[in-house]
C-alpha cells in the first residue's frame, strides 16, 4: 500500500447525508474481479445520464473539480453496503481524503486498507470546509495526517482525531496481514486453547 | 467479576492478543465467502503465496450473482461477467479447499440463509462475511458482521480481524405485537427512530418480551437489517428457541458436544447490572405494519400516515428529503396508502426464509395478483424452495400469479437480470431503498412479506390487516 503523504489538493464539496456505497459504486460495476479501474464509474449514477454522456451539474464533472483529491461530504457517508468496490473507485479516480461529520462503519474501514483518509469533524468545522471546498480550483486544502489537521485555503485549521494504530499504518503504507501474521503464534495458542474449551467450533 | 453484556462475552471469547491502545486481533470462527466480494481476496493470497489458515472454517457459495430462472446450471445461460464470477469461485474454493455449495447443489442459496440452515451459525461465534448483512446471524447470539475484501483476505490467511471494541447498545421491544405486525415491521420502527447512522459505533442486543416471543427467522429479519441502522452488528440471546432451531442441523455438534455446547451457551446472556452506553426502548403494540417513503431506510412510517414535506425535517436531511421525493415520485401530503405499485419482489436475506413464504401465501391464497402486477418470489435457498413445494405454497404464488424463481439475492440488489426499469415501482421485502438499487430509477418501498402480497393483490401499499 501506499504510504499516506502530506496532502495539498482541490477538495470537492458533496453536501448531500447518508451518500451510500450503491451510489459510491453502483451494483453493476461490481461485477469486476479486479480491484482496479473502477474510478471512471466513480458516482456513475449521478455523473452520467443513461447514454454515458457527462451531467454538467454534477461537482466532478465541473472543470475545477477534475482533480479533485478530497471529497467533502454530507454526514453518515458510506453508509449500506460492504462493498470494497466504493473505496476501490473513489482510490481510482484520485481521492485520497474524505471528510463527513460521520462515516458507516465498513466504508470507514475499508478507507484505511487503501490508503484513503477519511477524517471526522464536528459540523462546524465541515460547514466552513465545505464552504472552502466551493472555491473549487482556485483553493488547495491541506491534510496533514502526521499533525492531525485539515488547513482551508484560508489558512483556518482543524484538528482531528485517528486511531493511532491506523494512522501508523497509513503513515508507513502498512500491509495489515504482514503485521497480523507476525503474531501467528498467538493464534496458533488461541486455537489450541480453543480448541479445548469449544471442540464443537 | 464486573456484570458483562452479550456482546462484552463473546469479544472476550475471541480475543487472541490485546495492544496497549486496545486494537485486538479477534479470532474469526466461521467465514462465508461468496462471488462478488471475494475473487480479489484470493487472487491477493495467490500473489503472495498464502493459503487459507482455515478451510474447514471456510464457506462458499455463489449468489449475489447468479441468475434466478431456469437453466441456470448451464453456464451459456448466465451473463459473461456472472459467468466469470461464478467460475471465480468455483476455481477458488476448490484450490484452496474450502466448503462449497454451487448452483447445482439444492443447499444453494443466499448466504446468510445457507449458513444459518446448515447448522453453521452457532450460538457464541463469530462470523464474518463480505457481505453487510451478516449482521442476520447475530439472531443466534453470534457477534457476525460484514467486512470488505481487505478483511476477507485477511480472515483468509490468517482466520482473525483486527478490531477495536463497539460500544454496547440495548433495543428493548416491550409486550406484544399487533395481529398483522411482524418481525419487519419492528425492525422498520427501530431504524426510523435511530436513523441509519444512530447504531454507528455500537453492537446492538435487541432485547424484550416482543423480541423474544419471535421465531428464529424473526429474529434473523430483525438482526439483518442493524445494519441499516449503522450498528456493527446486531445480537439476540440464545435460548429455547434458538437451541431447537439449531438442534439436528448438519454442522451442529452432537452427542457429547450438543450438551457441552449447551452448557456454554446457555451463559451467554447480558448480566443484569451490565452497562449499555445507549438504550431504546420502543412498546410492541406501538408498532404498525411499517413502509418506507424515500431512498433510506430511516425513511418509514406506519401504512396509515402521510408522505412528509421536507419542511418536517431538520439540517441535511431536508435537502435530502427533497431529493428523495423527487426520486420516489411523491408528493408530501399523500397517503401511503394511496401509492400505486407495479411491481412486487418477494426474497432476499430479510426475507426470503420459508415463514415469510408462508406469511405471504397465507394472504395470497385463492387471490390473484393486480392485472400487469409483475410479481415474482425468489426463495432464500433451494431446501426453501423444495420445503414451500412440499407445502402448496408455490402452488398458492403460481395460482395467484407470482414467478416462482430460484434461490439467490436476485432483485434485493439487482446484479442479475432481475431489476427494475425507468420509474417502476416496487413493494419489496428487501432492505435497502436506495436510488438505484433495484435497477436505475428504480423506487423501492420496503415492507414485510405479508404487506408485499397485499401490494400484489390491490396494486397500492396496503395496510395487510384490512385483509386478514
Amino acid at each position: 500500500m501506499d504510504k499516506f503523504e502530506k496532502l495539498t489538493g482541490i477538495a470537492a464539496p458533496l453536501p448531500l447525508v447518508n451518500i451510500d456505497t450503491d451510489m459510491i459504486i453502483p451494483k453493476q460495476f461490481l461485477k469486476t474481479i479486479k480491484r482496479s479501474g473502477l474510478g471512471v464509474n466513480l458516482f456513475d449514477e449521478m455523473r452520467y445520464d443513461r447514454q454515458g454522456n457527462e451531467i454538467e451539474d454534477f461537482v466532478l464533472n465541473k472543470p475545477q473539480y477534475r482533480e479533485t483529491e478530497i471529497l467533502v461530504a454530507g454526514d453518515n457517508f458510506g453508509c449500506g453496503s460492504s462493498r470494497e468496490h466504493a473505496p476501490w473507485a473513489l482510490k481510482d479516480f484520485g481521492i485520497k481524503a474524505v471528510i463527513s461529520t460521520s462515516f458507516a462503519d465498513i466504508f470507514f474501514n475499508n478507507c484505511f486498507k487503501n490508503g484513503i483518509l477519511p477524517i471526522v469533524l464536528p459540523q462546524e468545522a465541515v460547514d466552513t470546509l465545505m464552504k472552502d471546498a466551493e472555491k473549487g480550483s482556485n483553493a488547495r486544502m491541506v491534510v496533514d495526517l502526521e499533525e492531525q489537521t485539515v488547513t482551508t485555503s484560508d489558512g483556518e485549521s482543524f484538528s482531528f482525531e485517528v486511531d493511532p494504530f491506523k494512522k501508523h499504518c497509513l503513515l508507513n503504507g502498512l500491509d495489515d496481514i504482514g503485521l497480523s501474521l507476525e503474531k501467528v503464534s498467538s493464534i496458533d495458542s488461541y486455537e489450541e486453547k480453543a480448541s479445548q474449551a469449544r471442540p464443537w467450533v | 467479576m464486573s456484570p458483562k453484556t452479550l456482546y462484552d462475552k463473546i469479544w472476550d471469547a475471541h480475543v487472541v492478543h490485546e495492544d496497549t491502545d486496545g486494537t485486538c486481533l479477534l479470532y474469526i470462527d466461521r467465514h462465508l465467502v461468496h462471488e462478488v466480494t471475494s475473487p480479489q481476496a484470493f487472487e491477493g493470497l495467490r500473489m503472495a503465496g498464502r493459503k487459507v489458515r482455515a478451510p474447514e472454517k471456510t464457506i462458499a457459495v455463489p449468489d449475489h450473482n447468479v441468475p434466478t430462472t431456469a437453466g441456470r446450471e448451464n453456464p451459456d445461460n448466465m451473463t459473461e461477467d456472472s459467468r466469470i464470477q461464478v467460475a471465480a469461485l468455483d476455481k477458488n474454493a476448490k484450490e484452496f479447499g474450502i466448503h462449497y455449495y454451487p448452483v447445482t447443489d439444492v443447499r444453494q442459496g443466499i448466504v446468510h440463509i445457507v449458513g444459518p440452515e446448515q447448522g453453521w451459525t452457532l450460538p457464541g461465534m463469530t462470523v464474518v462475511c463480505g457481505d453487510s448483512h451478516t449482521a442476520t446471524h447475530g439472531a443466534f447470539g453470534a457477534l457476525a458482521h460484514g467486512i470488505g475484501t481487505s478483511e476477507v483476505e485477511h480472515v483468509l490467511a490468517t482466520q482473525t480481524l483486527i478490531q477495536k471494541k463497539s460500544k454496547n447498545m440495548k433495543v428493548e421491544i416491550t409486550g406484544k405485537l399487533l395481529p398483522g405486525v411482524t418481525a419487519k415491521d419492528i425492525v422498520l420502527r427501530i431504524i426510523a427512530e435511530t436513523g441509519t447512522a444512530g447504531g454507528t459505533g455500537y453492537v446492538i442486543e435487541y432485547c424484550g418480551e416482543a423480541i423474544r416471543d419471535l421465531s428464529m427467522e424473526g429474529r434473523m429479519t430483525i438482526c439483518n437489517m442493524a445494519i441499516e441502522g449503522g450498528a456493527r452488528a446486531g445480537l439476540i440471546a440464545p435460548d429455547e428457541t434458538t437451541f431447537e432451531y439449531v438442534k439436528g442441523r448438519p454442522h451442529a455438534p452432537k452427542g457429547a458436544q450438543w450438551e457441552a455446547a449447551l452448557n456454554w451457551w446457555k451463559t451467554l446472556y447480558s448480566d443484569d447490572d451490565a452497562h449499555f452506553d445507549k438504550v431504546l426502548t420502543i412498546e410492541g403494540e406501538s408498532i404498525e405494519p411499517t413502509v418506507t417513503w424515500g431512498t433510506s431506510p430511516e425513511d418509514a412510517l406506519p401504512i396509515s400516515a402521510l408522505v412528509p414535506a421536507p419542511e418536517d425535517f431538520k439540517g441535511g436531511k431536508v435537502d435530502a428529503v427533497r431529493r428523495s421525493l423527487d426520486y420516489m415520485g411523491l408528493t408530501p401530503g399523500q397517503k401511503l396508502s394511496d401509492i400505486e405499485v407495479d411491481t412486487v419482489f418477494i426474497g432476499s436475506c430479510t426475507n426470503g426464509r420459508i415463514e415469510d413464504l408462508r406469511a405471504a401465501a397465507a394472504v395470497l391464497k385463492g387471490k390473484k395478483v393486480k392485472d400487469g402486477m409483475r410479481a415474482m418470489v425468489v426463495p432464500g435457498s433451494g431446501l426453501v424452495r423444495a420445503q414451500a413445494e412440499e407445502e402448496g405454497l408455490a402452488d398458492i404464488f403460481k395460482e395467484a400469479g407470482f414467478e416462482w424463481r430460484l434461490a439467490g439475492c436476485s432483485m434485493c440488489l439487482a446484479m442479475n437480470p432481475d431489476q427494475l426499469a425507468e420509474n417502476e415501482r416496487c413493494a419489496s421485502t428487501s432492505n435497502r431503498n436506495f436510488e438505484g438499487r433495484q435497477g436505475y430509477k428504480g423506487r423501492t418501498h420496503l415492507v414485510s412479506p405479508a404487506m408485499a402480497a397485499a401490494a400484489a393483490i390491490t396494486g397500492k401499499l396496503t395496510d395487510v390487516r384490512e385483509m386478514m
